[in-house]
């Protein structure tokens, strides 16, 4: 048992955050935001070509770095430290952990591509109907000759406006909810019969409806074997929420540094806020709960590789807890603030509107708590 | 980073395994299951057994009788005994004062007070708490005036855990009458069967006698026996309290806990299903365990960085927080649990009594241990005072 980060590994942290605190301030930020695609495009040129970060995950044949979870982790608490609205978790993450786990020809094309930050994926999952049910999928792929035509509707697909491919899961049988029949497939974003809908989200990203009308796509963008791609999308999700709780103990290490700066120098009835012990208690409960995320993010980090039910319980009990504790971190930010955390002038709510979508993306906690109970707590 | 234990830490568990399950006293075993209270000569059978192996103290450094095991080793012994249902050990003397004196201590007192702790030759009681002074702990006013080379020490000690079979108590008493309230104050190591020390027993909500008043009158205690300088006993108290913590989170025994509630809801009926199928005691459950490994991989990372040097330090507030909370909430569930036979008050077996008590025997202590466990969130510093450290030590506010 060991806990401690490699040379490399401290590394990267290093880089990353000396070249956010450069680029990603508060206003630079909402420039990005405010301009027409919606981020700045030299960002992750550099985050790709100038640091490599973007190889950090992938092993050295493809022309990473050799890491894996942990190195994603890092990358992710550091994005979420400035909250970034940058693809790396739909483009690495999701798409990079598809194509690691295939293998094969298509991850020798495009892992490369994505390692240079030529290509953005975005995952096209979820569907109207479908809540958190990764099963739940009405998207049709059938079969064409050698390839398949695409049918359907992916909902809140974030950055997919920027995306060259998109992940997407599809039935290829079975009804609805079916375990079995379910396909994922990567294909060119702008492939003909893609109808795109885009969107701001509230936490800064782009996002889109997509429809599939009669989307023609080859062969070879099966990832995997047809039909049994279920276990393959609940890994990469799994490696998906994990990122995302790194991120959210990002998001709420700030949340709480933000609120104890205030607090010192807000003056009330004389004094500084933070000298009112109800609000130093408020603070530390926010303190251990940011600890407690990163508790629960390197466990489960740890456990991404362990066999597909104890990682999937590991998950859910790490989501479950930092879900939960994005709430109470977040809101409590704001109280803390009074009037000018409810505002768009400071970073503070930038921050709580990014945690409070991390509270359900993936899953909710009652998501994951029942999940967590269903493979833990049988009668 | 990896999760796995090494080869060498799977061979060491397997040993300790097999250690425990050879030498762990079977008498004991059976006073545990049957839910009684344990006596002086139950805690210290284990003990014994422990200290002949050389294991009582792992925490020690090894010149002074430690094992030399690294944090992980120590961790995978802590898990061992909890999941083999071990007694515990006593904190007073292996913990708290043992390490106060190595660190602190003048050669002849370590070589005077250490072999006794070890061996369990000596039963340790701490005498910190007075009724005036509690969380406030520094307003204590048991004082210790200088008579040639002794101390005249008067005052009243409360909350005194065990000291009905203390040998030997550690002090806080006020040697400076004049300074501010944490200057003034020395540390005394007193023999409990001075004359004018009278110990009176506090009974607690559970029934059980564990807490008792101590009242020191015209006591003489030689100079000898003060550790460190006189005045600067807050040095050593502090000190005492980080180190009262590291262990406080209680995460084996906890781990165990939460197993013996599942077993319980899945024996207790709740209409046609079992209790662990009804989804709101269940979700108590799940909430509960979580919050167990969100609590365990916190001390897991700062052991990790406790052996990279950093001693423990003002976070382990937290560990004892989330620690004592989830001991009350497992007590908590258990009652719960239980349903109806909570309520049966259960005194134990007397002498030759071999009727059965009344309801399941996991019923018999739930009550009690419920009460009982209020405690943890009071004791070692409360956790409104923890939280005021973390405040100041941590957040700098």
């Amino acid at each position: 048992m060991d806990f401690s980060y490699t040379e490399t590994q401290d590394m990267i942290r290093d880089t990353l955050s000396r070249f956010l605190a450069d680029t990603y301030d508060f206003d630079s930020r909402s420039k990005m935001i405010a301009s027409g695609t919606g981020r700045d495009p030299a960002i992750w040129k550099a985050l790709a070509q100038d640091l490599g970060m973007l190889g950090a995950s992938f092993s050295e044949e493809h022309g990473g770095l050799g890491g894996g979870y942990l190195e994603n982790a890092l990358i992710m608490e550091e994005l979420g430290k400035v909250i970034a609205v940058e693809p790396y978790l739909q483009t690495v993450v999701l798409g990079g952990g598809a194509l690691k786990a295939v293998g094969g020809a298509v991850a020798d094309a495009v892992i490369p591509e994505i390692i240079n930050g030529n290509v953005i994926i975005a995952f096209a999952y979820a569907e109207p109907q479908g809540r958190y049910n990764l099963a739940n999928i009405r998207t049709t792929a059938k079969k064409d000759g050698a390839g398949y035509v695409l049918n359907g509707h992916k909902g809140v697909v974030y950055a997919a406006p920027w995306a060259t491919h998109l992940l997407v899961t599809a039935r290829t049988g079975g009804a609805t909810t079916d375990v079995n029949g379910v396909s994922l497939f990567l294909i060119d974003a702008n492939a003909k019969g893609i109808v795109r809908r885009d969107y701001p989200t509230v936490d800064g990203f782009q996002a889109s409806e997509i429809y599939f009308e009669n989307v023609a796509i080859p062969a070879d963008a099966l990832l995997g074997d047809e039909g049994v791609g279920l276990p393959l999308i609940e890994r990469i999700v799994d490696e998906a929420t994990v990122a995302v709780c790194a991120e959210s103990c990002g998001v709420t290490a700030k949340l709480h540094q933000g609120t104890l700066e205030y607090a010192r120098q807000r003056n009330q009835f004389g004094q500084p806020i933070s000298r009112f012990q109800v609000l130093q208690h408020r603070m530390v409960d926010m303190f251990m709960e940011v600890e407690q995320s990163k508790s629960m993010t390197t466990m489960a980090t740890l456990k991404l590789d362990l066999p597909a039910a104890e990682r999937m319980a590991a998950v859910s009990a790490c989501k479950a807890k930092v879900s939960r504790s994005a709430k109470f971190v977040g809101q409590s930010a704001i109280q803390t603030h009074g009037g000018i955390g409810i505002t768009q002038e400071l970073a503070i709510g930038h921050f709580f509107k990014r945690a409070t979508m991390i509270e359900n993306q993936f899953g909710s906690a009652d998501h994951h708590y029942e999940r967590f109970e269903r493979l833990t707590l049988a009668d | 980073m990896q999760l796995e234990f090494s080869p060498a830490e799977i061979a060491f568990q397997k040993e300790v395994r097999t250690f425990i399950a050879e030498n762990y006293p079977q008498n004991l075993r059976s006073v545990q299951d049957e839910g009684h209270d344990l006596s002086k000569e139950d805690f210290l059978s284990w003990h014994r057994i422990l200290a002949k192996k050389g294991w009582i103290a792992p925490a020690w450094p090894v010149e002074y009788g430690g094992t030399g095991w690294t944090a992980t080793e120590r961790f995978i012994w802590s898990e061992e005994l909890a999941a083999a249902d071990c007694v515990g050990t006593m904190p007073f003397g292996l913990s708290m004062v043992g390490p106060v004196i190595y660190t602190f201590g003048t050669p002849e007192q370590k070589a005077k007070f250490l072999p006794g702790i070890l061996s369990g030759d000596d039963w340790w009681c701490q005498g910190y708490s007075e009724p005036g002074a509690g969380s406030d702990l520094a307003s204590l006013r048991t004082k210790a005036v200088r008579d040639g080379d002794h101390y005249v020490v008067n005052g009243q000690k409360t909350w005194t855990t065990m000291a009905q079979h203390a040998d030997w108590g550690f002090f806080l008493v006020r040697t400076d009458p004049d300074a501010k309230a944490q200057e003034g104050i020395s540390f005394l190591l007193i023999d409990m069967k001075s004359p004018g020390v009278t110990v009176r027993p506090i009974i607690t909500l559970g029934g059980e006698h564990e807490v008792n008043e101590v009242w020191l009158e015209d006591v003489r205690v030689p100079v000898a026996n003060r550790v460190y300088e006189e005045n600067k006993g807050w040095t050593c108290a502090k000190f005492l309290l980080a180190h009262e913590r590291t262990g406080i989170a209680a995460v084996a025994r906890s781990k165990r806990g939460v197993e013996k509630i599942k077993a319980i809801a899945r024996t207790e009926q709740d209409g046609d299903r079992p209790l662990i199928a009804n989804p709101f005691f269940k979700r108590k459950i799940s909430e509960l365990e979580i919050d167990l490994t969100a609590l365990e991989f916190t001390e897991l990372r700062s052991l990790a960085g406790e052996a990279a040097g950093k001693g423990p330090g003002p976070e382990s507030s937290l560990l004892k927080i989330k620690g004592s909370e989830i001991q009350q909430r497992i007590t908590e569930l258990a009652l719960e649990a239980v349903g109806h036979y909570g309520a049966p008050y259960f005194r134990g077996f007397g002498e030759g009594d071999n009727e059965h008590p009344i309801g399941p025997d996991y019923a018999h202590r739930a009550a009690p241990t419920y009460f009982n466990t209020r405690k943890t969130t009071i004791y070692g510093g409360s956790n409104e005072i923890q939280r005021n450290i973390i405040a100041k030590m941590v957040l700098g506010i």
